[in-house]
């Protein structure tokens, strides 16, 4: 799976928002009503899911999928 | 008497400063919940290990001792972060390590004020802080501060003591707040005069004065205390978060 479907695929379990409604665009907090501790525990799930540590000063950085998709990539082991 | 809570039966549990007085009745309180109980030691390392076989012996399903400082972040840090990689999340936690420095005002010296707020209020601020990404992972997370009933009152001679039990209560709530949606509990207790070995040494006229101020005409236990504790980390006390307890025989009514 790529890393943006899989990204996806977690937002939509988390969220219940129907994956076909996630774009690579889709703002956290804009889009699906994020507060900042939905945000900590959504990067916590991608930092299990991935392997890769999403520092806490980067989560405010990462708004959309795209952001977080790049994130991990540029990051992956 | 030791009421039983049964879902306290293997869960993790953190009681910091348990090598005496109500640190050390809560952790054997704990123990006999058959608990897995964790507790940190600075530097008694003999003691530390004879503290574990007694909770052992009391029918604590596990017993870990951590060596590190609660002042001393990092090691905190680094010695909780492998615990946890190797037993899983910690869900209860009990911050009790506390100093205090009797003193006047006028002679109270601001390196006091650094070391009582460090132990008593920043260490603990800081280890459940760190533990808070443990706590969203963990299930049924109860956290019990103690604080002390001068924290609610005010005492002479304990400006620092009780600033520092006051500003407990403050983090207390608020972090119950912060977390409650998450349904992560974080109370704090407030202990009266409880006979321990510090109270055993006060000389008896200044023992009536303090027995005289106390409705119910005597010292609590350190039993006292640590029964409401494992109420309150067992989910028996689900629904109750953000709360202060006073335990001290009508004190500050």
């Amino acid at each position: 799976m790529e890393v943006q479907d899989k990204v996806i695929k977690i937002v939509s379990d988390a969220t219940k928002v129907d994956a076909g409604n996630i774009k690579g665009e889709t703002n956290f907090v804009d889009d699906l009503n994020l507060d900042s501790l939905d945000m900590v525990e959504m990067m916590m799930k991608m930092e299990e899911e991935f392997g890769v540590e999403i520092p806490e000063d980067k989560t405010e950085e990462l708004k959309t999928i795209n952001d977080v998709t790049n994130f991990l990539k540029a990051n992956a082991n | 008497m030791t009421p039983i809570f049964p879902d306290l039966e293997n869960k993790i549990i953190l009681v910091t400063g348990a090598s005496r007085g109500i640190g050390n009745a809560i952790a054997k309180t704990l123990a006999a919940q058959k608990a897995h109980v964790v507790f940190n030691y600075r530097s008694n390392e003999e003691q530390a290990m004879a503290l574990k076989e007694e909770l052992e012996s009391l029918g604590a399903s596990k017993v870990s001792a951590l060596n590190f400082d609660v002042t001393d972040t990092e090691r905190m840090k680094s010695e909780l972060d492998s615990f946890i990689q190797e037993n899983g999340n910690i869900s209860g936690l009990v911050n009790n390590a506390g100093i205090s420095k009797d003193q006047l005002v006028m002679r109270v010296k601001p390196e006091d004020i650094d070391s009582i707020l460090n132990v008593n209020l920043k260490s603990a601020m800081v280890l459940t802080n760190h533990l808070s990404r443990n706590f969203l992972r963990a299930k049924d997370v109860s956290i019990v501060n103690m604080s002390s009933v001068v924290g609610l009152m005010g005492n002479a001679s304990q400006t620092v003591y009780a600033s520092s039990k006051a500003g407990l209560i403050g983090y207390t709530k608020s972090f119950a707040k912060e977390l409650a949606s998450r349904k992560i509990r974080c109370n704090a207790v407030c202990p009266g005069f409880i006979e321990t070995q510090m109270t055993s040494e006060l000389a008896d006229k200044a023992k009536e004065e303090y027995l005289k101020a106390i409705p119910m005409g005597d010292f609590g236990s350190v039993e006292d205390v640590s029964n409401l504790v494992a109420f309150l980390l067992s989910q028996a006390s689900g629904y109750i978060t953000g709360e202060v307890i006073k335990v001290d025989g009508g004190l500050y009514i």
